[in-house]
């Protein structure tokens, strides 16, 4: 089937994302931070704890909790972003949570909490997927136990064409079938953490997106690695 | 599958996720684990390989209670037996009556009158129960409430290199300002003597916890004390 999306329209390839910029420790504050920048979308990752958990009830005796919160600054986008939590932001930061459960070893802080908040400085799309990849940054900064660090990013399909890292132009166009598909992978095990679609897309479109989009999480995901280890390079 | 190979040196600094060994050849220690016949480590810290054993220090996080462990704690409540201390870490610890004082505590006594809320305390970990459920001591040489002074709290992991090797860096600090320095393993530390030498000392161990990878490091701290004290100090080299 040939697509009538054949030049993507900021002249990138189609499988290539926009420029990838991260780093570890941007928060002195913080027990661990991180900065992840890919084209226009910024998201800084603060992670606080393990430390012990309030209200008293939500201890869990077995593990420990992940709390994570996604929040875009109002000068985000080009329209003022109301603060306060949405509906949106609200399950972006349950999904982050769920997107990052699988590799952190929870089990290891019995009773007490790991905070992760997400700030997005400037939005252009592909957001959550920034917010993942910073916060895993962050928590492994942070010297939090885990298994792997979550990679993320967006793959779409533009009348039948499969295209990674969608930007906001992209997104928005009217005249042909956008679909936008976030998803996580753990590297390691090339296991789906997130996957969500919004759009049109045939079964053999999505599965082959997702296909597609593994090789590049895994150059991101050295990307990730880069970062943690040029903090500490001397 | 008889012989592992090593994939990354040692000392090299290691994230989460990152491939270690392969083959049955190594062992995963402390900040690894084994994935079929991948060793991969599962926090970021220093590779350290010891014979056949990899492991990572780690390089930040937050305190983790360990038995034997010396740390300062702050008393935050009164107990029915004792007296609950934060540790600077996601657990607080409990110091019963019995290990309080050498002297007798009566049921019923007025506890304040050993340790009132928001003193600090040297205490040393007598245990950490699987649910992180810790108990202290305040009985033995060196533990005792502490009086005056000043408080600071510095990076857990860098309390090594505050120390020093047998406690050099520390005791050239203490030769040099003539102040009363303890460092509890869990970063929290005490800083007592003239009120001049006091500011000398914790700038000089900001100084090493933010300088802490740099080699030559003992001759620069003794530099910035003989400047600012003004004094000459002699180490003597003992072995």
């Amino acid at each position: 089937m040939s697509s009538k999306y054949n030049k993507r329209t900021n002249d990138r390839k189609f499988d290539e994302t926009r420029p990838i910029e991260a780093k570890a420790g941007v928060i002195k504050k913080a027990d661990g931070s991180a900065m992840f920048r890919i084209g226009k979308t910024t998201a800084y990752a603060a992670v606080y704890g393990p430390r012990e958990l309030h209200p008293k009830h939500m201890q869990d005796p077995k593990k420990g909790l992940l709390r994570c919160n996604y929040n875009m600054m109002p000068f985000s986008a080009e329209e003022r972003v109301r603060p306060g939590p949405s509906r949106r932001s609200k399950e972006i930061s349950m999904v982050t949570q769920k997107a990052l459960l699988p590799v952190v070893n929870l089990e290891d802080y019995p009773n007490a909490v790991v905070d992760v908040f997400i700030e997005l400085t400037e939005t252009d799309s592909g957001s959550r997927c920034a917010g993942i990849c910073a916060a895993s940054i962050a928590l492994a900064d942070a010297g939090i136990t885990m298994k792997d660090m979550v990679v993320s990013i967006s793959t779409g399909i533009i009348d039948h064409q499969i295209v990674v890292d969608l930007d906001g132009e992209e997104e928005h166009i009217t005249d042909l079938d956008v679909a936008d598909i976030p998803i996580a992978m753990v590297p390691s095990t090339e296991e789906i953490t997130l996957l969500q679609m919004d759009g049109k897309a045939s079964k053999e479109e999505l599965l082959k997106s997702i296909e597609e989009a593994k090789p590049v999480l895994k150059k991101i995901a050295e990307t990730q690695r880069k970062a943690l280890k040029e903090k500490y390079k001397g | 599958m008889t012989d592992g190979k090593l994939l990354v040196k040692d000392k090299d600094i290691v994230v989460p996720g990152e491939v270690l060994a392969s083959g049955m050849g190594y062992l995963p220690g402390h900040g690894t684990y084994r994935d079929n016949d991948k060793i991969i480590a599962n926090r970021l810290g220093l590779l350290t390989v010891d014979g056949k054993v990899l492991k990572t220090v780690p390089l930040a996080g937050r305190y983790m209670p360990k038995r034997n462990d010396v740390i300062i704690g702050k008393v935050i409540d009164i107990l029915m037996s004792g007296w609950r201390l934060d540790t600077n870490s996601p657990y607080s610890a409990v110091l019963p009556l019995k290990d309080a004082s050498f002297s007798y505590i009566a049921k019923g006594a007025d506890l304040t009158r050993y340790f009132e809320l928001d003193d600090y305390v040297v205490v040393k970990i007598t245990s950490v129960t699987s649910q992180k459920l810790v108990d202290v001591t305040c009985k033995g040489p060196g533990l005792y409430k502490l009086k005056g002074g000043r408080i600071i709290q510095v990076n857990t992991h860098k309390v090594p290199r505050i120390i020093g090797k047998k406690g050099s860096m520390v005791s050239l600090i203490k030769k040099a300002t003539d102040c009363k320095i303890i460092v509890g393993q869990n970063g929290i530390t005490w800083v007592n003597g003239e009120p001049e030498m006091e500011v000398i000392t914790v700038n000089a161990i900001k100084m090493i916890e933010e300088q802490s990878h740099i080699s030559g490091l003992t001759d620069k701290v003794q530099a910035y004390l003989e400047k600012t004290t003004g004094k000459k100090i002699e180490i003597k080299i003992e072995e």
